[in-house]
């Protein structure tokens, strides 16, 4: 019985080995392009003073969720900037936000196929499974090798952990509009793109922002894990101070993560719901009553004897 | 069912839809005349061997219980649903033929559907909702917005342009579904349950403005429905549905008068006849009747014959001119006279073919005097006497035997009318000119 052993693990090996010799240039090519964006990201954070900065996010919170949210981003802005994790914190929030933003721009769209097509589905469903299930640090491995150490194998390991929500929350919103409506679209002769832009995205658009949420606090879980492969930011100050068993830092840095996470989890579950508290909802709301009663007007203009309206 | 192509608006030839793996084969199977309950353990055959035709601008209901096929029946009409065999005709064109593309070419200028929970789109504003077809059809937004808000004044949702769909009562949902089905212009309309989610007093009111608009626009409906009074209400001709084939198609009156077997007669039993039959479809040919220039001799020979004390007169162009009575003739012929039109009373009511039974209920209780029914040229086409009129609400089948009491006994005697002729008698030929059989 000792004998039988599968060698699964030197296949892995070697299929990885084949593929770095065989597409090393796409990867590199790859690398660049990601190592581009973080540093742009990188750069318009870290670039201008704190206060800027802090403005900048203070006012989203205030347009998004309303004036109790933008005091508390302040405030917790404040207390990252005076545990000295300002710039790890930016690094980080560069990591978290391209990280995402790619995840986004591939989960989605994978949704969306998944729930046209039922094959697709099928196919994809275990995939995710693997990639969710899958221990996080052992897609450190493969990207480490693939694109050496630095940041761009912690952006490809995060991307991998982070998109499964992203593709299955879109799949079930796209799939879970009452099918009357979309009968409707076909009934008066719409085209499926039609149907999909119109109707079916609209309406899963509570799902999917719950999958980009999903997807924002994974990025942010597992960041702090590609700081082992050198990363940077937040995720190797954590990594440092438990290098050194150092509580002080892993305090400080660890709640810097936290008000980072309660920041981005906030923003993006108020951008799901229709009605949200903030400054820009209100807005909006008063731009559409105002161009609602203008439209009464002009319609009692024209109409001699409007009829009354009846129940 | 020999109509020319020019007045079909939809034609549906031996619809078969089958759920399950092997579709074809349960068709198959069901053709060779296996029931439906034989080829259950393959799948389930919602639509088996339907066809018919929709007349342009024409109400046709398809009625059944939930599970009768008729949601599926109505989904394949406009191709939502694809057929599994037979072809369905909509505008000249098959449906069941044509690519992807034509089919919604189709459905933009020829057939659109109102849902039974309203479909409408959530996030748009009513007058955004009516205007959807006309924006698939690619009309520009300030024309369809123009054209959108004479639909909403249309439907009675005048100033309620701008709201959202949930600002809305169910019944104002669906004028804006209706109002979207009717801004498309297209000339067929699909109906699915439309009214079934709505409470009663708005259903009813829907169904009367759904009567108003086609009366007024002309435009085929295909209207689909589980419930027998909504059907009867609003439909030219009914298709009966069950276990998916249509088992009889006719008017209301046909239906109810005539069903093709219990399943129909047991469901129209409860229906309220009184609304749906017509004076023409139970009116009784007149016997007592007479024209005006026979004379009171023939006047009296005719009621004594019949035994009644009151005949119909009828003028030289044979419209409708009023009653005698047996005692005023009496008078008359004692008195030697021989014109008729002193004595002609107006008291028998004259009511069209059409009116409904319930409105013949009060006339009735009225006047002893049978209802005249006259057409539009006041010709005198039949007489419904009381009985008659409560047999027919009572649905007491009435030829069985003879009606006893048809028109008001005779309140003078047989021998006493005889012995008066006979006294008056100066020739014999006139007796019978103007007894009509």
């Amino acid at each position: 019985m000792n004998d039988f052993r599968i060698p699964l693990g030197s296949w892995v090996e070697s299929f990885v080995d084949f593929i770095t010799d065989t597409f090393g240039f796409i990867f590199d090519f790859v690398r660049a392009g990601f190592d581009g964006a973080y540093e742009g990201v990188e750069f318009l954070l870290g670039a201008p003073p704190f206060w800027a900065i802090m403005l900048v996010l203070g006012v989203l919170a205030l347009g998004i969720r309303g004036w109790k949210f933008a005091v508390g981003t302040v405030v917790g802005l404040l207390v990252i900037l005076g545990v000295d994790q300002w710039d790890n914190a930016m690094d980080t929030l560069a990591l978290v936000l391209v990280a995402s933003v790619l995840a986004i721009v591939i989960s989605v769209p994978l949704g969306i196929l998944a729930a046209k097509s039922t094959l697709a589905s099928n196919i994809i469903r275990p995939v995710l499974d693997f990639m969710q299930t899958m221990p996080a640090f052992v897609y450190l491995i493969p990207a480490l090798i693939l694109f050496r150490i630095g940041v761009v194998p912690g952006i490809v390991a995060t991307i991998i952990f982070a998109m499964a929500p992203g593709v299955r929350l879109t799949e079930l919103g796209i799939r879970s509009v009452d099918q009357e409506v979309v009968e409707a679209g076909q009934a008066f002769g719409a085209s499926p793109w039609r149907i999909l832009r119109q109707i079916q995205l609209p309406l899963a658009t509570p799902s999917i922002m719950a999958g980009i949420n999903q997807v924002i606090m994974l990025s942010l879980s597992m960041v702090v894990i590609s700081g082992l492969v050198g990363a940077g930011g937040l995720g190797a100050q954590v990594i440092a101070s438990l290098n050194r068993i150092d509580i002080a830092l892993g305090f400080e840095a660890g709640l810097a993560v936290v008000i980072l996470a309660i920041f981005l989890d906030r923003i993006t579950a108020s951008l799901g719901s229709s009605d949200s508290g903030g400054l820009f909802g209100s807005i909006r709301r008063v731009l559409r009553s105002r161009r609602g009663t203008d439209a009464a007007a002009s319609v009692a203009d024209t109409n001699l004897a409007p009829h009354p309206a009846r129940v | 069912m020999t109509e020319s192509p020019e007045t079909i608006a939809v034609k549906a030839d031996n619809l078969y839809k089958a759920f399950g793996r092997r579709p074809h084969e349960i068709v198959k199977k069901l053709k060779a005349g296996k029931s439906r309950a034989e080829i259950s353990s393959l799948g389930v055959a919602a639509v088996i061997d339907a066809s018919f035709e929709v007349k342009k601008g024409e109400i046709f209901v398809v009625m059944g219980l939930s599970g009768s096929g008729k949601s599926t029946l109505i989904r394949m009409l406009n191709g939502l649903w694809d057929t599994t065999s037979g072809t369905v005709t909509v505008g000249g064109t098959d449906i069941t033929r044509v690519s992807a593309r034509e089919l919604r070419d189709v459905r933009r200028k020829n057939i659109s559907m109102v849902f039974q929970h309203f479909a409408l789109l959530p996030h748009r504003t009513v007058i955004d909702n009516v205007a959807y077809g006309l924006e698939i059809q690619g009309m520009g937004r300030t024309e369809r917005l123009a054209k959108a808000q004479i639909i909403i004044d249309l439907v009675g949702l005048a100033g309620w342009a701008d709201n959202l769909p949930s600002e809305l009562s169910g019944g104002m949902q669906q004028r804006v579904g209706l109002g979207r089905a009717l801004a498309a212009d297209t000339d067929v309309l699909l109906m699915d349950e439309a009214f079934s989610a709505l409470d009663p007093l708005i259903r009813r009111e829907m169904q009367e403005q759904l009567i108003e608009l086609q009366a007024a626009l002309g435009k085929t409906i295909i209207f689909i429905t589980h419930d027998l009074n909504e059907a009867m209400f609003l439909g030219d001709r009914i298709a009966v549905m069950r276990d998916g084939r249509i088992v009889q198609i006719g008017t209301p009156e046909e239906i109810l008068t005539d069903p093709a077997n219990d399943y129909v007669a047991q469901f129209v039993q409860d229906v309220d006849r009184a609304r749906v039959l017509t004076a023409a479809s139970v009116m009784e040919p007149v016997r007592s009747v007479i024209t005006k220039t026979a004379g009171p001799r023939a006047a009296l020979r005719t009621m004594r014959d019949l035994q009644t004390s009151v005949t119909f007169v009828l003028n030289r162009d044979r419209s409708f001119a009023g009653i005698v009575r047996d005692r005023d003739v009496l008078k008359l012929v004692k008195a030697g006279e021989t014109d008729l039109g002193g004595i002609i009373r107006d008291d028998a009511k004259a009511v069209l073919p059409e009116t409904a039974l319930v409105d013949l209920v009060e006339p009735s209780v009225e006047s002893e005097l049978p209802i005249a029914v006259v057409d539009e040229k006041n010709r005198l086409l039949g007489v419904i006497p009381r009985v008659t009129l409560l047999a027919a609400i009572g649905n007491v089948t009435s030829n069985t035997g003879p009606l006893p009491v048809v028109l008001p006994p005779a309140t003078i005697s047989i021998s006493q009318i005889t012995e008066i002729l006979g006294e008056t008698a100066d020739d014999t030929q006139i007796d019978t000119e103007g007894v009509h059989a």
